[in-house]
């Protein structure tokens, strides 16, 4: 077959079940691009050539022995670093966790080990999922493949630039406000945030337990929906699980790349980007917005403009609610059961160990946090900040239940910017915050939201984000595919093929 | 309900104080950075006040909680030594701490 380090997972899933190559011949080539490539991207914290090229064998020895395996045998993968594999370091992108062999997997590890997939590596990220650039690892600056002067988005950075970059087919990211959609969008993935509770937070490093949900990070809407099958699904491990049945995704993603959409109806979000928004949105991502929604139109949808007054809100109740969470579940980073300790010198007692460690551990942004945090919880102002952004939050949620009364699905752009440059943002919090202005509300509300590329602005990737009731992530999927493949047939090629190999690092 | 601190008054003693309840050693630099950068946040994030949330109740979680129960049964756990492996200092098949108590104790 043609370059495997193109192929679409769906396609490539295909030709593994044909024989027509082996899993091997694909980790391989994966690995060799790793390898050219990395170096300039940053977006691998750790990678075990030799580990993956033997799970590649072990699968390619069971199919030539004829046993049953799935769809998605031999098939690599790369995962967020924020997903604890057992025997494998996992750091969070953190100096606390620096070294660290966990001795189990996450649940959504193990599910994608019993599918057989190849564990490629694990991906950079914001320390402990705290960003939008990917600025903030303790270990490196990753870079995006289209253009290496800018951000991959953040937290899932490392994981958007892998997939991009053709280093790995697809992967694993985690949204808490935003961080697999807003990575995606930057650089001309799709990535979805399923409904919060679908996919087991088992062994997902805790930043904001509230919020956070893995998610897929792939090159087509379809392949999106086939990694989110393989890990959803209630997990008696994480009491937050929903115990209802995986619905089926990768179907609807199907059925809407055949562009009927006549009967759906679209809220074009007045509050983000439609008509009436706050400043800071780009002309040219609004313009590709747009673009897309008339495309929704033309395939038979209904488009009307829906009013979310409290989405204004969703920015500070969201910068109250998860410093707060985080600065609770962060408190287990004491340097006594796992990672780094620093000063035990014998003179020292346990306090002075622990504020050393956690000073020598956290980078800025996870201590300002923390910081905010413990303000935001404490005794006096309480009322005034957490419980009054959990109130906003159930304000959120309001919004999005009276939407569904008149809409199917409701639509923003991803990110109000295209990626910016390296530096830009990291000495002004608030700027940096901003770039989460649209996804923050299903966030915080807890429905599922998909960013499908949309086209480029300034040569850069525009993300289009379609938000469905909670548990119908399948309507995601299907008005996503829809409009992926109209743009597609309209391009004559898919968006990422743009994204040449002399710009995402030249193999040759 | 307490107000909010107006823009600017999280000041750098409170900052340090704070750092301290978060078990976090801060260097002066970062007390300093860290006093300005937050009482911007503060002032960003206070807009939440804006909204009413009269008979509003607060969204505790995002999907609705039951409590989860499992049968009282024994089930295997990690091994010892696999979980001591990643600790920072181990000894007698335990955890070990620096001292607790001071001196004087």
């Amino acid at each position: 077959m043609s370059d495997v380090t193109t192929t679409d997972v769906a396609e490539l899933s295909r030709a593994l079940s044909a024989g027509e190559v082996s899993s091997a011949e694909v980790t391989r080539a994966y690995l060799e691009r790793i390898a050219a490539v990395d170096g300039e991207l940053g977006a691998f914290l750790h990678v075990d050539a030799d580990a993956a090229i033997g799970a590649a064998e072990a699968v390619d020895a069971a199919r030539a022995a004829g046993s049953e395996l799935g769809p998605l045998a031999g098939v690599p993968v790369a995962l967020k670093d924020v997903f604890v594999t057992e025997g494998v370091p996992t750091t969070s992108g953190s100096k606390i966790l620096e070294g660290w062999r966990p001795p189990y997997d996450a649940t959504v590890t193990a599910r994608l080990k019993s599918a057989g997939t190849v564990l490629l590596g694990k991906t950079n990220m914001d320390e402990f999922a705290m960003g939008s650039s990917t600025e903030n690892s303790a270990y490196q600056v990753t870079r995006n493949p289209w253009d290496r002067s800018r951000i991959p988005g953040g937290s899932s950075g490392g994981s958007s630039a892998a997939v991009a970059g053709g280093l790995a087919p697809w992967a694993l990211g985690t949204d808490t406000g935003g961080s697999i959609r807003q990575p995606a969008a930057l650089t001309g993935l799709v990535g979805h945030k399923p409904t919060y509770g679908s996919v087991s937070r088992y062994g997902m490093i805790a930043f904001s337990s509230s919020l956070d949900q893995a998610g897929p990070m792939t090159r087509t809407v379809l392949d999106a929906a086939l990694l989110h099958e393989a890990i959803a699904g209630h997990d008696a491990y994480d009491s937050t699980s929903i115990d209802a049945p995986v619905p089926v995704l990768a179907e609807a993603a199907r059925r809407g790349a055949a562009g009927e959409l006549a009967g759906l109806t679209v809220g074009v979000v007045r509050e983000l980007g439609g008509e009436g928004h706050a400043d800071g949105y780009e002309d040219g991502v609004l313009a590709r917005f747009q673009e897309a929604v008339a495309l929704l139109e033309s395939m038979g949808a209904e488009v009307r403009e829906v009013s979310c007054p409290a989405f204004d809100l969703a920015l500070p109740a969201y910068y109250l609610i998860a410093p707060s969470e985080a600065s609770s579940n962060l408190a287990r980073f004491d340097g006594v059961r796992y990672g780094v300790r620093v000063g035990d010198d014998g003179a020292r007692d346990l306090d002075e160990v622990m504020a050393l460690t956690r000073e020598q551990g956290f980078g800025p942004e996870v201590k300002r946090r923390i910081i905010l945090g413990t303000y935001a919880l404490s005794a006096g102002y309480y009322d005034a900040y957490y419980g009054q952004a959990q109130k906003v939050r159930t304000l959120i949620t309001r919004d999005f239940t009276s939407s569904w009364d008149d809409v199917d699905v409701l639509v923003s752009p991803t990110s109000p910017t295209v990626a910016w440059s390296v530096g830009a943002r990291v000495d002004d919090p608030i700027a940096m915050y901003a770039a989460d202005l649209c996804t923050l509300p299903a966030s915080l509300a807890g429905v599922p939201a998909i960013s499908v590329p949309c086209g480029l602005s300034e040569g850069l990737p525009v993300g289009f984000q379609i938000m469905a009731p909670a548990l119908a992530d399948d309507r995601c999927y299907r008005v996503a595919a829809a409009l992926e493949a109209a743009q597609d047939a309209a391009r004559g090629h898919r968006l990422l093929d743009e994204l040449g190999r002399t710009a995402a690092g030249g193999a040759a | 309900m307490s107000t909010p601190s107006p823009k600017g008054q999280l000041t750098r003693d409170e900052v340090a104080h704070l750092a301290h309840l978060s078990r976090l050693a801060c260097s002066d630099e970062e007390l300093d950075l860290f006093a300005g950068q937050l009482a911007a946040v503060l002032d960003a994030v206070a807009q939440v006040g804006k909204a009413d949330v009269t008979d509003v109740a607060p969204t505790t979680h995002a999907v609705p909680m039951t409590n989860v129960m499992r049968p009282d049964v024994a089930r295997p756990s990690l091994p010892r030594d696999v979980v001591l492996a990643g600790a920072p200092a181990a000894e007698d098949d335990r955890f070990r701490v620096p001292r607790i108590l001071g001196e004087e104790s």
